[in-house]
């Protein structure tokens, strides 16, 4: 049995009067791969946002190993690197190259020492096939390749949970397919995620679970074969059918 | 227009544009400086300062700067706050670039995404570290352009100078006019003048603008 | 409490005189800028045009003009053009010519630049809907053209105003005059008339521009 590692419970969150979360309970183990799914709006990345403590929350506790994340402001940036976070929009850093965009944090939070940072970032460009782009500007790579530098650079800090935030969402089709493959490799190493994603042929693939998120609330929560061939609700089935389509091509 | 005037002019106007250089010079740095606290004080939100802050602003850039220092030089004496030209001068320029320059470092500021600011926080990096690596930089580079715009400007508006009887390339031309009638060669050399300190600045500006609109900040 | 020199404004119609010289101030850059507006206009069309002889031109005039300091130019039209062509200019017909030229200038780069940030897909896209030229003009561009142009020539008349304080050094009688005279017809019953008097100046000046710049603002956050 696997140790918990994340622990949310009843997490509400809003913004004025309006409720995006609402009494929210969720846990993941480690080495578990959580894929959230929904409608937009429904409150996917504001959960995300407020598991790395980007967002003030109004009620609940989210707990990494037992210790509650909004406990302590002063902490924030040591549990912030156990976290890694990747964004829809890449965020590299325009005025940095990609070395530097990747090995600032290992050196500035970690103080670890340049040689080793640079070492360890080539190793992991190499792995996203990346390796030869080093010394280039974010402005120089395409969508695909600067959300690959983006996972390079929150692996670089060993975090013990990822989040991954719709990052293929900005992408042109044919570049989607590279990042996933990214994220399917770090599936197989055993990482622990939370990928909120809109692929559902990917989320059927790497999911451990699928939580199925709608109006703040958790509507459905199963296995992803179970989730994807039988949902058990009709907004789940709703949800789903919007991702099919009819044939139309006219006989004759 | 007679050369030999010209030549004899020439000196007398060298000397009021190294004035007008000088004095621009030292106003300009004290504006950044001015500009630099303003924005700081507004970027962390500090009480009360923020607020003066706000209305200093307003103030400066809502007032033109002959009248500034007419109420430095002529006004001020009169509560027992002396100053010699040259720092009425500079000082009145600095008031009047401060708000310029705060408002050109605000935009800056504004213009780096709050995401790249997050981003910098997911990778555990403090506010202070997320400012200074991430943020700055950045930002700084956005507001090269409107600085070196504030820079020409206030080059232009020590222009006035002369108002408060310092010796500049205003008060050259207009005396070598009213006392010798040689309207077109303090004309040409006024204008000869001004062009050999602007001129470099504004190219220097319209470089900076397209070397940083093809490097594409952004994503 | 010093005497600040404050009550020589209400002796005689000293107020209403300062006033006066606001209004001069105000009467040159109002005229200027309801000048330089359609002229502005005009200037930036021909500037977005594709005529070599017509850029050349525009931008060496633009140039010249934004980078000399404005009291350079009233010298060059005061002292110079009465000088060269003879004939009689009065300090505040002069002040009238320079902002105009100097607003005409500044205008056109507002309404140039404007122009060009309308994305090339806003008129593809309405020609692809099949409206003419003039209802592209009509319908997509100008209504865009003006969101943009609008809060800016309101920001304009500010700096005009700004500048119109200027005209004191070619001998035009505005508000600063009025103060020195005030002062200087006062100075053995108030000697400290200057710090009065100049402080009210300031302010004066201040609630001239200030609103305008407000409304500039507000503007331009709401169409952004």
């Amino acid at each position: 049995m696997a140790a918990e590692l994340l622990k949310i419970e009843h997490l509400q969150k809003s913004y004025d009067s309006h409720v995006v979360l609402k009494n929210l309970s969720l846990f993941v183990d480690e080495g578990e791969v959580l894929v959230v799914v929904g409608p937009s709006g429904c409150g996917k990345s504001t959960l995300l946002r407020c598991i790395n403590a980007l967002e003030p929350v109004q009620g609940g506790r989210i707990l990494l190993r037992g210790r509650d994340i909004h406990e302590n402001e002063k902490n924030l940036p040591k549990l912030r690197q156990q976290i890694g976070m990747v964004f829809q929009s890449y965020e590299l850093f325009p005025h940095k190259n990609i070395m530097d965009n990747i090995i600032l944090a290992p050196i500035i939070v970690q103080k670890r020492k340049r040689e080793e940072a640079r070492q360890e970032a080539m190793e992991l460009l190499a792995r996203v096939g990346l390796e030869n782009r080093a010394n280039d500007f974010p402005r120089q790579l395409s969508g695909g390749q600067k959300q690959r530098v983006a996972i390079v650079r929150s692996l670089i800090m060993h975090p013990e949970l990822l989040l991954f935030d719709e990052v293929t969402a900005a992408l042109d089709p044919e570049m989607v397919r590279e990042v996933l493959d990214v994220l399917l490799d770090l599936a197989r190493q055993g990482r622990t995620m939370i990928i909120v994603t809109h692929e559902m042929q990917f989320a059927r693939a790497v999911a451990d679970r699928v939580v199925f998120l709608d109006k703040g609330k958790i509507v459905e929560e199963s296995a992803p074969e179970a989730f994807f061939s039988r949902p058990q609700t009709e907004r789940a089935r709703r949800f789903l059918d919007t991702f099919s389509f009819e044939t139309v091509r006219k006989s004759g | 227009m007679d050369i030999q005037v010209l030549r004899s002019y020439f000196p007398l106007f060298q000397t009021a544009a190294g004035l007008t250089v000088r004095l621009g010079a030292e106003g300009i740095f004290l504006a950044l400086l001015v500009g630099l606290i303003c924005a700081a004080v507004r970027y962390w939100k500090i009480p009360v300062f923020c607020q003066i802050a706000s209305c200093y602003i307003e103030i400066s850039r809502n007032t033109p700067l002959l009248i500034q220092l007419f109420f430095i030089y002529y006004g001020l004496p009169k509560v027992g706050i002396r100053t010699s030209p040259e720092i009425c001068g500079v000082a009145g320029l600095a008031f009047l670039g401060g708000g310029y320059m705060a408002e050109a470092f605000r935009s800056g500021l504004e213009a780096v995404d709050s995401v790249q600011k997050e981003s910098a926080f997911s990778l555990g990096l403090s506010k202070n570290q997320a400012l200074l690596h991430v943020i700055l930089p950045q930002a700084v580079s956005v507001s090269i352009p409107a600085i070196l715009a504030n820079v020409i400007f206030l080059l232009k508006e020590t222009s006035v100078f002369s108002a408060v009887s310092l010796m500049d390339l205003m008060f050259t031309a207009k005396d070598l006019i009213g006392l010798y009638y040689s309207t077109t060669e303090s004309l040409f050399l006024l204008v000869f003048f001004y062009l050999m300190i602007l001129l470099p600045v504004s190219l220097l500006g319209t470089w900076v603008e397209r070397r940083l609109r093809y490097a594409g900040f952004g994503t | 409490m010093p005497d600040l020199g404050l009550e020589v404004l209400w002796k005689g119609r000293n107020f209403v005189r300062l006033l006066g010289g606001l209004w001069t101030a105000l009467r040159i850059s109002l005229l200027a800028v309801s000048i330089s507006i359609p002229l502005g206009m005009l200037l930036g069309m021909l500037m977005t045009r594709n005529n070599l002889v017509l850029v050349v031109l525009t931008r060496f005039y633009l140039e010249f003009i934004r980078v000399m300091p404005q009291m350079v130019l009233l010298f060059l039209v005061f002292f110079g053009t009465t000088r060269w062509f003879g004939w009689n200019l009065d300090g505040e017909l002069s002040s009238v010519i320079v902002f105009s030229l100097w607003g005409t200038a500044e205008m056109g780069d507002l309404v140039r630049g404007a122009l060009i940030s309308i994305p090339a897909q806003q008129t593809e896209s309405a020609a692809a809907l099949g409206m003419t030229r003039p209802q592209i003009l009509r319908h997509i561009v100008l209504p865009q053209t003006l969101r943009r142009l609008i809060p800016l020539s309101i920001n304009l008349i500010t700096r005009m105003i700004k500048t119109t304080s200027l005209v004191l050094m070619i001998g035009v009688v505005e508000m600063l005059k009025v103060s020195q005279q005030i002062i200087e017809a006062n100075r053995m019953s108030s000697p400290n008339a200057a710090f009065g008097v100049y402080l009210t100046v300031f302010l004066l000046y201040f609630l001239a521009c200030w609103p305008i710049s407000l409304l500039s603002k507000t503007l331009e956050k709401r169409w952004s």
